[in-house]
């Protein structure tokens, strides 16, 4: 196209010579064969999530049909009689991972300010690949240590001594089986550990040495110093939590299997609950009517709605940094 | 096309025939964007002879031998004004043909890494469709042998081509320019890189590559300019400053600029 | 003397925040100690030979292996790499090379999006695409699940190693005169071959610990099936069906497969950074 212009163009005569001619790289055929190769590929890429969406809200359209808001707001989820309300998974989703959140953020910061301030150069290579480690780790594995060794221990130790201790916290009340909310935020909080601590220590790690040696040139120590690298890595630190929430929100695996999977709402951590992603793993394959199906799609719509709005928020926090410090994970 | 222009003395007397022009540049500006990095240069330039570009840093000579195989545009650059090669638009040509008339040598020698030292010598062909394997290999001997690598390389051949010292990396890479059969070679500091043996190489290689081919040889080596090449052109600040026989710019330079920059007074 | 007290407070105030920088790392990697020593105390009594190349048993007959798990997950894997990895180099590619208008950068932003999708969903995705209208669970509906999960990986890394092939290597081509696309296809993805190759090691890391997407697609079967349209058996699946199971054979069997498993990925993950390394 833009070729054809430029003959014409040429057939005009010394008025060109001082125009900006329009040269962009001339279309050899295999060159414009290979780019829209890969722009097709790509924009696969851009389809496939609009795909997601229009299929998983075509397949919810029964069940947003007939329960609308009350979906989000009723804490009924019946099979049998074929009504459903979400609730109880929204607040088990969100419950379990602000739990996994407060558990795991104090330690994945003190891992970062562990890894660049105070750890040597070489020990901070091992322990790093270690936190890594942990994130390479199948959800189903953290699943079978949670059913087979962190619910016995939650049931026979822990949850006692928070009875007896804590009792009269609305927290710690109820029957004490291992499985439930306290197993689950649990795993969910080893699980998000590296996430959080990886982009927290790369931030830390890119805020430039000056700002140190001047905190300390005026007599901080080395706590004081590390305040004010924390300060400034705020945003960073911002970031991955969102990062970290995220990926709390979505995990499935590890959830369903210590979670103990009752469509219940309580704010005791022995009880049992149901997240969005753990009711998918557990109900998907038995739903036996098409409104439970499409409930059930409902809720993965929801999840999806709302991993992508946090991960957005969390990656937009993230690019931000980067452009200010350089290159982050 | 001939084009009856200035004739040396010596052509002259040795009843040599005219200067045959190759490429003509008129009023060639050459942009960055907003930023004007060649000033309406105009020059000839004759086949089979050593065109050396000097100038110090930033004058624009890099620019304008990328102009002339279009690469400037490569890296979103623009140009206006004409070069023909033959007395053809070189816009007229497909890049990608022009690039075989035209060829480049760079300032770091940058044999492709993932290529044997034989396939770097025939890349050029063996991309572009060429697949007759024994044909290929007579002509990498014939292309190496003409740039003095063939006997230190021929027990090599398989070998990376990025396990060769700098200075046969760089013969290695004239090899490959020269396989395609251009008509220009244009070379890009080339010898910048090297140490002083190998650059003494490669501008024995100049010297004799310019029997079969036009050579335009940008350098910052003033010296060099004086040994191998045959006509010399001085750029300060994007403008062609002055453009001559070698011997006759460095003995007897019209401009003041080139005076001074021949004397080491600046760049 | 005030002042001294005053040092010496915010000298231990330092030293407590030290403490317990020391304090977390230790935590932090308490679990992981655990659970390799867990997975390996409890799985290893039950590894041998049969393990691998026997089918499971039926219910009530203890022993059995998980045969037919391995090899589901090496097709499930299959399938996945052969539609992440063109779609994830073309993209990489893609990105690479176009940088005007909005596009390249909203695809960026998608892909990073779809790294971001809980698995669960995917699966989601693919029982509506596959398994509703082929009216059955498949391996090749798992696969598809597999090949989404594995494309932002592939993608991102992709890119990043052509960005990182040196300018000069590319101008040595076009300046042969040899067609922008063929330098992209033959001379620039060579040089970023080794590169690729760990973004895609990594991927199917992810890929072979994945459970979620696979537990309405490919299902899980108990018995020998290499047909794409069948259900198909895994190694993570298994797990699963094993652990919750009442029986203690087949919980130490979840144990061994999950070992299986842990030395896998943690194969795959030493094999990245060795090539990583390498290349530097």
């Amino acid at each position: 196209m833009i070729k054809l212009f430029s003959k014409k163009k040429e057939t005009k005569t010394e008025k060109n010579f001082y125009s900006k001619t329009l040269v962009i790289s001339e279309r050899h055929l295999g060159d414009y064969i290979f780019q829209n190769i890969t722009r097709l590929f790509a924009f696969f890429v851009f389809g496939l999530i609009v795909l997601i969406f229009l299929e998983m809200f075509i397949e919810s359209l029964p069940s947003i049909n007939k329960f609308g808001l009350s979906f989000i707001t009723s804490s009924h989820w019946d099979p049998v009689k074929d009504k459903y309300g979400a609730l109880p998974f929204i607040f088990g989703t969100l419950y379990s991972s602000l739990l996994a959140l407060i558990i795991a953020l104090p330690l994945s910061i003190g891992v970062a300010v562990f890894l660049t301030e105070v750890a040597p150069d070489w020990l901070e290579q091992p322990i790093s690949l270690l936190v890594e480690l942990l994130a390479a780790i199948p959800s189903i594995v953290y699943g079978l240590f949670g059913i087979f060794v962190l619910a016995p221990f939650l049931r026979i130790v822990v949850e006692p001594f928070l009875k007896t201790h804590f009792g009269f916290l609305p927290f710690f009340k109820g029957d004490m089986f291992g499985f439930g909310m306290l197993a689950a935020a649990l795993i969910l909080s080893i699980m998000i550990i590296p996430i959080i601590t990886s982009i927290s220590r790369d931030v830390m790690k890119a805020i430039p040495d000056s700002l140190r040696e001047g905190a300390y040139a005026l007599g901080a120590t080395k706590w004081e110093t590390i305040k004010i690298v924390l300060i400034s890595a705020r945003s960073g630190i911002l970031g991955a939590t969102l990062l970290g929430f995220g990926r709390a929100i979505g995990e499935t695996m590890a959830v369903t299997m210590v979670i103990g999977n009752k469509p219940e709402i309580s704010f005791s951590l022995f009880d049992a609950g149901h997240t969005m992603a753990s009711v998918l793993a557990n109900e998907f394959t038995e739903a036996a009517s098409d409104l439970y199906i499409s409930s059930l799609i409902e809720i993965g719509l929801l999840l999806f709605v709302i991993t992508i709005v946090i991960n957005s928020i969390a990656r937009v926090v993230v690019n931000r940094v980067t452009k200010k410090y350089g290159k982050i994970n | 096309m001939t084009n009856n222009l200035v004739l040396s003395e010596t052509d002259a007397k040795n009843g040599k025939k005219e200067l045959v022009n190759r490429v003509s540049v008129k009023y060639l500006s050459a942009y960055f964007g907003e930023n004007q990095v060649l000033k309406t240069v105009s020059m000839d330039i004759y086949d089979k002879k050593v065109l050396a570009i000097i100038g110090p840093s930033g004058c624009g000579k890099s620019t304008f031998i990328r102009c002339l195989n279009r690469m400037h545009e490569e890296v979103g650059g623009e140009y206006t004004g004409e070069i023909r090669l033959d007395d053809v638009d070189i816009k007229k040509y497909n890049s990608v043909v022009l690039r075989r008339k035209i060829g480049m040598v760079f300032q770091k020698p940058n044999p492709f890494p993932t290529m044997s030292v034989l396939d770097n010598v025939v890349a050029g062909l063996k991309l572009n469709g060429f697949k007759n394997k024994t044909k290929l290999k007579e002509i990498a001997e014939s292309c190496l042998t003409k740039v003095a690598l063939w006997d230190e390389v021929k027990d090599s051949l398989n070998k990376p081509g990025t396990s060769l010292s700098g200075g046969q990396q760089q013969r290695l890479c004239i090899a490959r320019t020269i396989a395609v059969e251009p008509e220009v070679i244009l070379m890009d500091e080339p010898a910048s890189a090297l140490d002083p043996k190998s650059t003494a190489k490669i501008e024995e290689l100049i010297y004799e590559l310019k029997k079969n081919y036009t050579i335009i040889i940008v350098t910052h080596n003033m010296q060099q300019a004086t040994r191998v090449s045959d006509f010399t052109a001085f750029f300060y600040l994007g403008k062609l400053i002055e453009n001559g026989k070698t011997k006759r710019l460095f003995t007897k330079p019209k401009e003041k600029q080139t005076e001074d920059y021949i004397a080491g007074r600046f760049g | 003397m005030k002042i001294n007290n005053k040092q010496g407070w915010r000298k231990r105030k330092s030293n407590i925040a030290v403490f317990l920088a020391v304090l977390s790392a230790v935590l932090v990697l308490i679990p992981l100690f655990l659970i390799l020593f867990y997975t390996v105390q409890k799985g290893i009594s039950s590894i041998n030979w049969d393990f691998f190349t026997q089918m499971p048993k039926p219910v009530g007959e203890t022993g059995g292996g998980m045969a037919n798990a391995l090899v589901g997950s090496g097709i499930l894997i299959l399938i996945g790499s052969v539609m992440g990895i063109p779609v994830g180099v073309m993209s990489g590619i893609y990105l690479s090379e176009q940088n005007k208008g909005i596009m390249p950068h909203a695809i960026r932003f998608l892909v990073e999006v779809l790294n971001g999708v809980p698995s669960i969903v995917i699966g989601i995705i693919a029982y509506i695409t596959f398994v509703i209208p082929m009216k059955s669970f498949s391996a090749l509906s798992g696969g598809f699940a597999l090949g989404v999960i594995m494309i932002p990986l592939i993608t991102r890394t992709t890119e990043e190693m052509v960005r990182l092939v040196p300018s000069t290597v590319r101008e040595a081509s076009l300046g042969l005169g040899i067609p922008k696309w063929k330098t992209t296809l033959f001379v620039i993805l060579p040089a970023a071959m080794k590169g690729l190759f760990t973004g895609i090691i990594l991927s199917i890391a992810r890929a072979a610990g994945e459970t979620a997407p696979l537990l309405f697609t490919a299902l899980g079967n108990r018995f020998w099936s290499t047909n794409l349209n069948e259900p198909i058996s895994s190694i993570t699946v298994f797990i699963y069906d094993y652990a919750k199971a009442p029986f203690d054979d087949w919980n130490r069997q979840a144990w061994a497969a999950s070992l299986v498993l842990i030395v896998l990925v943690t194969t795959l993950n030493i094999i990245f950074r060795f090539v990583s390394r390498k290349r530097k």
